[in-house]
């Protein structure tokens, strides 16, 4: 640690705010809310850091990433080496940086968070990754020795990504095997441009193939190969195909036109660029007063797509309040900026259509929060008598995912818990020998972060496996 | 990329084309389709894989041209490239293995009908064909069909075959011999009718439902169906269902959930045309 600034100094730096595009004028735009630190503010930023002997903060976050180190590092003005220490750790960090919840990981424990405002380790990973990503040259290429081995891995979202650039790392022949006819997973069909752009996935993308990773899209495992059929011509294989089946409400008149679920929403949008409609052939349709039911992040991003869509209301309609939001602070915080409407403590019941079955309401009853349940959230009960119609022209449901059944299906050998998760032990290692899974198919829908820390564990797993395997 | 290595003209809006997809080709079953994604900003359609051929690596696409992305398909020519084919999706086709099989296609669902036709003949099925079209011009794959067993055509006009609807012909079949099940594909009021039809004859019958399909991987559940009270996505639970409990009239109506974009997509592609040809004129 440098010593060219006492902790006292350290101390008195206020924390640095994101510069962001202006509310009004994003809220019609797609572009990026969040501008980045300028190269001054990071530096005093990161100076915030104390340095500490035994850093919290590395233990709030779920893959450890040392973040004194790549702070002081970046303080003392070797950035290429804070980009590598960081990289080290974490294989996206230009996309962790922007949609980790931090304020529930690292910055939630980070020492200075006790009085005042912990260190924006969230917004300096964005800035040493963004650095990294516009000065590869800077960066040391490692040219592994071929191994021999080939790897199968399913799924290209962050957990397959994290795993293939691992194995990469290592030697292994790697291919991803997509579904769609884009890489990136959620990060591509999901997390809308104006929280993460998509050159930033697609440079991650083009950065494996460099290191050797082959990946061929449109293949479905389930359909185009099974997972037996890839257990006999590859030596391993990591399963990360998600949990990306939505889940409806399950109430009348949901087949309406005007319902979507944020998947099909959102994959419109954002994989199929109905934004851009009828540049692009996909359409979307562009309700005036959209109502997206939930509140998580899924459903802040429709709700924040659907305002930019030019919808003059767009509106969160959620059974909790806003302290339940299970949304990272700063998406609720920017779509409360940006004019989203928040209906709290309400749940739809009914979606009332037309006589030509259009969308025009969703018939809503009032919630209280009673006592609290076992995961200790207070459980919303329903108010009798509180039966109202919320005007609405569009719906769209953000209540959730479920593990997909294709894959599985067609591999009945493979462990399920009673969701239909693949069932894995901490290092990914499945029911079957060499088949490890991660991400999502295993937890459940979680998030970009905990989906990579599975991938960098099952690749090390799967690497010592191999290693087991004759040639 | 995915080479068209053949393509033909069947009717005057229906266009086969034969596409290199060798894994699909091989692997392919009845009932299963493909999503095709012609280039970057275009749609990712479905559409059924009416045949396929294990040696040349191709499989066979039959285009009706309804809209903007199925115009562009069948604007392309031989050599020509497709930039995504994912495959093969949906389940394979419940099949018979001894009995008689009555396989009932209207107008492009007619080549939908086609490999199930073949599979059950394959399985030692009797297999009877009805097939309809508006007028002569418009009847596909009767040919085809043929190899597998008798063929009936219909015409609304009475052109060729009999005159009138493939439901009268299936009636008069359903009336005077024994039939263990029927299939039947084409516009959604067809099978609609087949579906009472039948219903009234006690004969299990499948249908190949097509709504509007995003991924065909259970992702979006955009091609959500209703069977009596439970919910399906066609893409991964189907495409074929149980003729006598799906909700017809739902189904006709989300497909319709498009279709002032549908017309814009088509203006606009026009106005590009006219566009390119003055610009061409120009130069
Ligand atoms: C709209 C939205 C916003 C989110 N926001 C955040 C956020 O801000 N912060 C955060 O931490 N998390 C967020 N999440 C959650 C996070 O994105 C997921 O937890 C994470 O992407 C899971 O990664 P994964 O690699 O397990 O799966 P995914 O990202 O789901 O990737 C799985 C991939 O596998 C492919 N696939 C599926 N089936 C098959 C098959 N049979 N064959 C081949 N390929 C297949 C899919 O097409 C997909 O590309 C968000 C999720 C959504 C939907
Ligand atoms: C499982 C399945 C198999 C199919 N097989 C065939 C086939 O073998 N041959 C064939 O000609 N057609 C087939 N279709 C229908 C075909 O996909 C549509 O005609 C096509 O998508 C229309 O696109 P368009 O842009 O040309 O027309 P548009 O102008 O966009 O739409 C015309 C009509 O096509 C339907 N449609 C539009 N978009 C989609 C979409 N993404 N998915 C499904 N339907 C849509 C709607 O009813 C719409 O009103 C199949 C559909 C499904 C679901
Ligand atoms: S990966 Fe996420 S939790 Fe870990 S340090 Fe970075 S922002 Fe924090
Ligand atoms: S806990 Fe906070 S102050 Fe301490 S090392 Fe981590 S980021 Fe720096
Ligand atoms: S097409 Fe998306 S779930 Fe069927």
């Amino acid at each position: 640690m440098s010593a060219r600034i006492s902790t006292k100094q350290r101390m008195q730096i206020t924390r640095q705010a994101m510069p962001e595009q202006d509310a009004a004028a994003r809220a019609a735009n797609f572009l990026e809310v969040n501008l980045g630190l300028p190269e001054r503010l990071a530096l005093l930023e990161a100076d915030r850091c104390l340095q500490c002997k035994d850093p919290r903060c590395m233990e709030g976050c779920p893959v450890g990433v040392n973040i004194p180190k790549f702070l002081d590092l970046l303080t003392a003005g070797k950035i290429a080496e804070a980009a590598q220490s960081l990289l080290c750790d974490n294989a996206l960090p230009a996309v962790t940086g922007r949609v980790c919840p931090q304020e529930t990981q690292c910055e939630a424990v980070c020492v200075r968070a006790a009085r005042g405002l912990p260190v924006g380790v969230g917004y300096l990973e964005r800035y040493v990754a963004d650095w990294a990503r516009e000065h590869r040259d800077q960066l040391p290429q490692i040219k592994p020795q071929p191994t021999g081995k080939k790897v199968a891995i399913v799924g290209s979202g962050p957990a397959g990504l994290t795993a293939a650039g691992e194995l990469a790392k290592l030697g292994h022949d790697v291919t991803i095997y997509e579904a769609l006819h884009k890489a990136g997973g959620v990060l591509v069909y999901g997390i809308p441009e104006f929280r993460l752009p998509k050159k930033i996935v697609a440079q991650e993308v083009e950065r494996l193939q460099e290191a050797g990773v082959k990946i061929e899209c449109n293949v479905v495992i389930g359909r185009t190969y099974t997972i037996p059929e890839l257990q006999k011509n590859f030596d391993a294989i990591f399963i990360a195909n998600g949990a990306g089946l939505p889940v409806f409400m399950n109430v009348p008149g949901e087949n309406f036109k005007g319902v979507y679920s944020a998947n099909e929403y959102l994959t419109r949008i954002n994989l199929m660029a109905a934004y851009d409609f009828p540049r692009s052939d996909t359409p979307v349709l562009q309700g005036q007063r959209v109502a997206v039911v939930g509140g998580g992040n899924v459903a802040m991003d429709a709700v924040r797509t659907a305002k930019r869509l030019g919808a003059k209301e767009a509106m969160i309609v959620y059974r909790r309040t806003h302290d339940e939001l299970p949304a990272r602070a700063e998406e609720v915080h920017h779509a409360e900026q940006e004019g989203i409407r928040f209906e709290f403590l309400t749940a739809p019941i009914e979606v009332i259509g037309n006589d030509k079955r259009w969308v025009t309401g969703m018939k809503c009853q009032k919630m209280k929060l009673g006592e609290a349940d076992s995961s200790g959230r207070r459980r919303p009960e329903v108010i009798p008598g509180s039966e109202f119609v919320l005007d609405c022209d569009t719906v769209v449901v953000a209540i959730g995912t479920k593990s997909n059944p294709l894959l599985t299906a067609t591999c009945p050998e493979l462990k399920l818990n009673k969701w239909g998760n693949i069932v894995a032990d901490e290092n990914g290692a499945t029911s079957l020998p060499g088949v490890f899974a991660g991400g999502d198919i295993v937890r459940g829908a979680a998030t970009v972060i905990l989906a990579m820390g599975d991938g960098k564990k099952a690749a090390q797993a799967m690497d010592k496996y191999l290693a087991t395997r004759a040639k | 990329m995915h080479r068209i290595l053949a393509k033909q003209t069947l009717s005057p809006n229906v266009t086969r084309l034969d596409v290199h997809a060798p894994r699909i080709a091989q692997i392919r079953q009845a009932g299963q389709f493909v999503i095709v994604h012609l280039a970057e900003n275009s749609e990712r359609i479905p559409l059924t894989i009416a045949d396929s051929n294990p040696e040349t690596g191709a499989v066979t696409l039959v285009i009706q041209a309804v809209g903007k992305s199925t115009n562009e398909l069948v604007a392309l020519n031989v050599g020509d490239s497709i930039r995504d084919v994912a495959g093969p999706l949906g389940h394979p086709t419940e099949m018979i293995s001894s009995g008689h099989a009555l396989c009932i296609g209207g107008g492009v669902g007619t080549a939908v009908v086609h490999p199930i036709a073949q599979s059950l003949q394959k399985n030692g099925v009797r297999v009877t064909s009805v097939i309809g079209g508006r007028s002569k011009e418009w009847v596909i794959f009767e040919n085809e069909l043929k190899r597998y067993g008798n063929v009936v055509v219909c015409t609304d006009d009475g052109s060729y075959g009999r005159k009138g609807f493939v439901t009268d012909a299936a009636k008069e079949i359903l009336t005077n011999e024994k039939v263990d099940i029927v299939y039947a594909v084409g516009p959604v009021p067809m099978m609609r009718a087949v579906a009472n039809l039948t219903r009234g004859f006690g004969v299990h019958t499948i249908v190949s439902l097509n709504p509007v399909m995003i991924d065909g991987t259970g992702m979006c559940g955009g091609c959500r169906v209703s069977l009596g009270n439970e919910t399906k996505f066609a893409c991964v639970d189907g495409p074929e269902f149980d003729g006598h409990k799906v909700n017809f009239d739902e189904l006709q109506d989300r497909l319709g959930t498009y279709r002032e974009f549908e017309q814009k997509s088509l203006a606009c592609a026009a106005e590009n045309c006219r566009l390119e040809k003055q610009l061409s004129q120009k130069s």
